[in-house]
């Protein structure tokens, strides 16, 4: 179902698939300008859209740089802090990052940054699988509101919302909808 | 996968469905990747209190959930039949309550008494695990037999899996029976006719008494446990005659397909109804048992213990 169908007027398109493609783009060039190493660096994409921005990202840096960045998946269920107080547990699936962890910089990779406590979980889950030289944090939308002190490296758009708002992306691959960020007012 | 978890107890594999079994599996398959991490632990049951509740002693079921739980940072407490007030004359249902007045968010529960966790289920607030009541059900050990078949073989539909032994007394054939079942495998179960009676066809399985006709076009045999051999002395042939017949020697191992995968639950009796080549050789799954059962423990103790009740 597209986000508002039933109600058209209450999502407002925010980016479409060209604008989420330059933003991504951007955000490659500035990963290569940052990383003086872009061959230690993994991209930690958060199930499941930020699994698919990261490949995005891989390939425009490779397009860039002419380099082949290792991807991962980092997943946060396992490492929430909310368990035990939701009637509906989140999925969890399995983790990947290429070991050993040191000396890399292992940026994490999502859609939306809210609250960061999901930031913060994935925090967590990268230390146990080692000690990384330094991590760091790509999001398409920064939509505000945050919970801890976390800020992202690497934004996409800024987009202040009030906390009724939801953001609602959909991406090709996890939603077989086309490339769109949607803001809805509830 | 569209499937949510909403049950606090896993009583047995009856109950779930095709869909409710597959999600643990799936969820496993997060936590198997926990155990190649530098940190073996994660926070998901920070707080919650397990309480491994043993009537029938079982070292290695104990172990694996005690294990799950402490990599899941719960806290853990260890209670057997011996050390428990039931020693003392109190009912199962006062001991129960009095570990929940304990704050106790977890209960596994291995019984005796087919049906004493659904008892308790029913009773308490906590979370009941089934860690093998009676001859009912043993859940968490079926899954982790699926979870190893799924593992090496990709998938379970279609697939011919020999169950062998003792299935009249068994509540791991029983659960296997019922997940290998729901997720589209064949099921054959293999023994002396006092083991495996003909009743068991009503179930959707197979029944045979003749091991050699059953081997060839196996793609799993799962080898159970003589444990009952002295205990109940008119079921059995007598543990010499039961190898001959039942066992898997090396010379009947020639039998099978060189892809199918030897399963037992373990402790294996060497030489009674595995012989010890077999259980080394290359296509024994026995020891990855072992580790998905840590695997599976873990998905369960989650989805079961993690939900808001």
């Amino acid at each position: 179902m597209k986000p508002g169908e039933q109600n058209p007027s209450a999502a407002v398109p925010i980016m479409d698939a060209e604008a989420i493609r330059s933003a991504l783009r951007r955000i490659a060039h500035e990963i290569v300008e940052r990383n003086t190493h872009p061959e230690r660096i993994v991209l930690a994409g958060i199930p499941s859209r930020g699994v698919e921005l990261a490949s995005h990202i891989a390939v425009f840096i490779r397009e860039i740089d002419k380099i082949d960045i290792e991807t991962g998946v980092i997943d946060v269920a396992m490492h929430r802090d909310d368990v035990g107080t939701r009637a509906e547990l989140p999925v969890v699936r399995a983790s990947k990052l290429p070991l050993p962890l040191d000396q890399r910089t292992v940026i994490i990779v999502d859609d939306v940054l809210f609250t960061g406590r999901t930031v913060r979980a994935a925090m967590d889950a990268i230390n146990s699988f080692g000690r990384p030289a330094r991590i760091q944090l790509a999001v398409l939308v920064d939509r505000g509101h945050r919970e801890l002190p976390i800020r992202p490296d690497y934004v996409g758009k800024n987009l202040p919302t009030a906390t009724g708002e939801q953001i609602q992306v959909r991406l090709q691959e996890t939603d077989n909808e086309p490339d769109a960020v949607w803001l809805e007012r509830k | 996968m569209t499937t949510r978890w909403t049950r606090k107890d896993l009583l047995g594999l009856r109950e779930l469905s095709a869909d409710e079994i597959n999600f643990i599996l799936e969820t496993a398959d997060a936590f198997k990747q926990v155990g190649t991490r530098e940190i073996k632990k994660v926070p998901a049951l920070q707080g919650k209190t397990l309480v491994n509740f043993f009537v029938e002693p079982s070292t290695r079921t104990r172990t694996s959930f005690e294990l799950a739980a402490f990599r899941l940072s719960a806290d853990v407490i260890n209670i057997s039949a011996t050390s428990s007030s039931l020693a003392k004359g109190e009912t199962l249902k006062d001991t129960a309550r009095n570990l929940e007045a304990l704050h106790a968010d977890i209960l596994v529960l291995r019984h005796s008494s087919a049906g004493a966790p659904q008892f308790l289920a029913q009773r308490l607030k906590s979370s009941v695990i089934n860690a093998g009541d009676g001859a009912h059900e043993h859940p968490t050990q079926a899954l982790l037999d699926l979870y190893t078949i799924r593992e090496r073989r990709g998938k379970i539909a279609g697939l011919d899996v020999a169950i062998i032994g003792d299935i009249l007394f068994s509540r791991v054939a029983r659960s296997n029976i019922f997940g290998l079942l729901k997720l589209g495998a064949r099921v054959t179960l293999v023994g002396p006719s006092t083991l495996v009676p003909r009743e068991f066809e009503k179930l959707g399985v197979e029944v045979s008494h003749k091991i050699d006709n059953v081997l060839p076009k196996a793609d799993v045999v799962n080898l159970l446990r003589i444990q009952h051999a002295r205990q109940r002395k008119e079921y059995f042939p007598g543990i010499g005659e039961y190898s001959r017949l039942f066992g898997l020697t090396k010379e009947r191992a020639k039998l099978l397909k060189s892809d199918c995968l030897i399963m037992h639950p373990g402790p294996i009796n060497r030489g009674v109804e595995i012989d010890s080549e077999v259980a080394d050789s290359l296509q024994s799954v026995i020891l990855d048992q072992v580790t998905n059962g840590l695997a599976v423990r873990m998905a369960v103790l989650y989805l079961c213990g993690g939900i808001a009740t």
